[in-house]
């Protein structure tokens, strides 16, 4: 049979699937590009300003920002306190892995020490922590400083928002860029304005 | 042969034979149906078959229906889903059909595949009914996962936010495929409408072009039987396996007692119980999608739970997603990680028996565990049964290579 074979013809068979393959190829790409975020999605997500004058010390606040929480904590003195001695307990302290602007250090995380601005969302699986200000016994943990408690997958953060060790979640909660507009406004999701 | 001859002319002149000569009705009837022959011994493990099917096609009739009163709008789908339960004609009825259909799915598929280990089904000739099985399964999961986001209550909502984010694990391109996934930097109306369309169109008719290989590939081998022997091997002058009945009307008949006994139990918790106390349908999904506030206790309808306990089991998010995707990907191994001539249980030694049963607890306990909030002591058992889900196929593996056991008969005897 092999003897018989029209060289030609072979040829033309195999470079007509070629074209065929490479057709297809290019036939599917607009069908997975169709997938992305549109352009209205893109647009969607513009900053937002809130009054943070009203947050009484040891209170959270939750504001939407691209459809996401983000965490507001005017933090206490008490609950700053404990922050440097927990850096044994945590996977990442120094920030090497976190998602944040340049302008947040490794310790208050934040532009004003006492005000805690965090995406609320695990960077586990995408669950919204939950805040537990109290340094009390949890049932998670029995050694609990206060901060942030996954119910989804049991990570754990401190009032910083660093991932403590032996959570699921390995990056520190993710912080946006802000700026403070004037002493009470706060605007998410620019860098602008002074500190 | 003489059988089909003598037929044929006795319908020589009839409106079948008019249908014959253009499509093999009637040959494809006996091929399937009337001269099918399954082995005489089928037992209770084998009315799941048959009846996976009924749900299929229960889950497709009232899918459709669903369809006719729903929107995938976020602004609007957790209304529609009321306004079918409260206000559209018999609406409710047709609702909790679907939702306790997809559980009894899974109920029926494990007991089904668990039959298969069971009997050595998934062995040599029959691997790829074993792999078309899988991949129904792998498919049926997604259907089961997209179909559950569409009420768009605060479950369905970070249920798909999560499920969505462990794409994040594959390396490199992990959150560009999340923003493709969802089509959106978040969950939105956007992945809300596109699980709608795959719930809907695509996956079906992909799950029902793969039962239709998996039966092709099953009628081309041939059933398994509880004894796990070859009744093609003995066969009378006709060709017909001697311990072979014709699947209808014998079987037909048998599956139609079992669709029965299903209707009673199906039926009852449709009227009764129909959320199963929060097991079929969550409590947390009766409060509308609120991207800022998450359930405290998110865990996935109980199908997935032996998984999940698996992915919270492992204190890192990639490994953990690696091992849930590994539990899921071994199972497809199996007919070549089963190394022994044997096929049923029955004629396999006390090894086999006891590590067969303690992989079904651990499975049904992994599942439980999946569904508790999660203490440490909960963890450190979740993890040494996945630890042990994962051991029984590399034991199974060396065991059964040179495994010894009691003397298959050559046919089913009783």
């Amino acid at each position: 049979m092999t003897d018989n074979v029209n060289k030609s013809r072979r040829n033309l068979l195999i470079s007509t699937s070629a074209v065929g393959v490479i057709g297809a190829g290019f036939a599917a790409v607009p069908f997975i590009k169709s997938w992305l975020p549109s352009e209205r999605a893109k647009a969607a997500g513009s900053p937002v300003k809130t009054d943070i004058s009203k947050i009484e010390p040891g209170q959270m606040i939750n504001v939407l920002w691209r459809g996401q929480p983000v965490f507001i904590v005017n933090r206490t003195d008490k609950q700053m306190s404990v922050l440097d001695s927990l850096t044994d307990r945590l996977k990442d302290p120094d920030d090497d892995t976190s998602i944040q602007p340049d302008y947040i250090d490794n310790k208050y995380r934040a532009k004003r020490n006492n005000l805690l601005v965090v995406i609320g969302i695990c960077t586990h699986l995408g669950c919204s922590p939950k805040y537990y200000p109290d340094l009390v016994p949890q049932s998670f943990d029995s050694e609990w400083q206060g901060g942030f408690y996954c119910p989804c997958h049991n990570s754990r953060f401190d009032i910083s928002g660093r991932v403590y060790k032996g959570s699921p979640a390995s990056r520190n909660l993710d912080i946006p860029p802000y700026a403070f507009l004037d002493d009470n406004i706060i605007e998410i999701g620019t860098d602008g304005g002074t500190a | 042969m003489g059988k089909i001859a003598s037929s044929r002319t006795k319908n020589s002149s009839g409106i079948m034979d008019w249908f014959n000569h253009r499509l093999p009705v009637t040959q494809f009837y006996k091929d399937h149906l009337s001269e099918y022959y399954a082995p005489k011994n089928f037992n209770f493990w084998y009315f799941f078959g048959s009846l996976a099917l009924l749900v299929l096609v229960n889950q497709i009739v009232t899918g459709i229906w669903l369809t006719m009163h729903y929107k995938p709008d976020a602004a609007q789908a957790f209304g529609m889903v009321e306004y079918i339960m409260r206000d559209v004609p018999w609406g409710w009825l047709i609702r909790y059909l679907h939702t306790t259909g997809a559980s009894a799915f899974f109920v029926v598929i494990y007991l089904h595949m668990f039959r298969g280990l069971l009997y050595g089904s998934y062995k040599k000739p029959r691997e790829l009914i074993w792999v078309f099985g899988m991949i129904i399964y792998v498919a049926l999961m997604a259907e089961a996962f997209m179909g559950y986001v569409l009420p768009w209550g605060n479950m369905s909502y970070w249920g798909a936010k999560v499920i969505t984010q462990l794409f994040a694990a594959v390396p490199w391109v992990g959150d560009a495929l999340v923003e493709w996934v969802r089509g959106d930097y978040l969950i939105s109306d956007a992945t809300l409408n596109r699980f709608f369309a795959l719930h809907v169109v695509a996956l079906p008719l992909v799950i029902l072009i793969l039962v239709v290989l998996h039966l092709a590939a099953l009628h081309t081998v041939g059933s398994n039987n509880p004894e796990g022997v070859d009744i093609k091997k003995h066969k009378d002058e006709n060709g017909v396996p001697k311990d072979g009945i014709p699947f209808h009307p014998y079987y037909t008949v048998k599956d139609i007692f079992g669709v029965g006994m299903f209707l009673l139990i199906f039926l009852f918790i449709v009227f009764v119980k129909p959320d199963m106390g929060g097991l079929f349908l969550e409590h947390d999904n009766y409060v509308p999608a609120d991207p800022s506030s998450t359930p405290d206790h998110i865990k996935p309808v109980w199908y997935f739970t032996p998984f999940y306990a698996m992915l919270r089991a492992v204190p890192d998010m990639q490994m953990g997603a690696l091992i849930m995707a590994l539990a899921i990907v071994v199972l497809f191994f199996l007919p070549w990680l089963d190394r022994s001539p044997v096929k049923s249980i029955r004629y396999r030694r006390w090894p086999y028996k006891i590590m067969l049963s303690l992989f079904a607890i651990t499975f049904v306990v992994l599942g439980w565990l999946g569904m508790q909030a999660g203490s440490e002591l909960q963890k450190l058992m979740a993890q040494i049964l996945t630890g042990f889900y994962f051991f029984y196929f590399v034991w199974l593996f060396f065991y059964s290579r040179n495994e010894t056991y009691h003397e298959v008969p050559e046919r089913i005897e009783k």
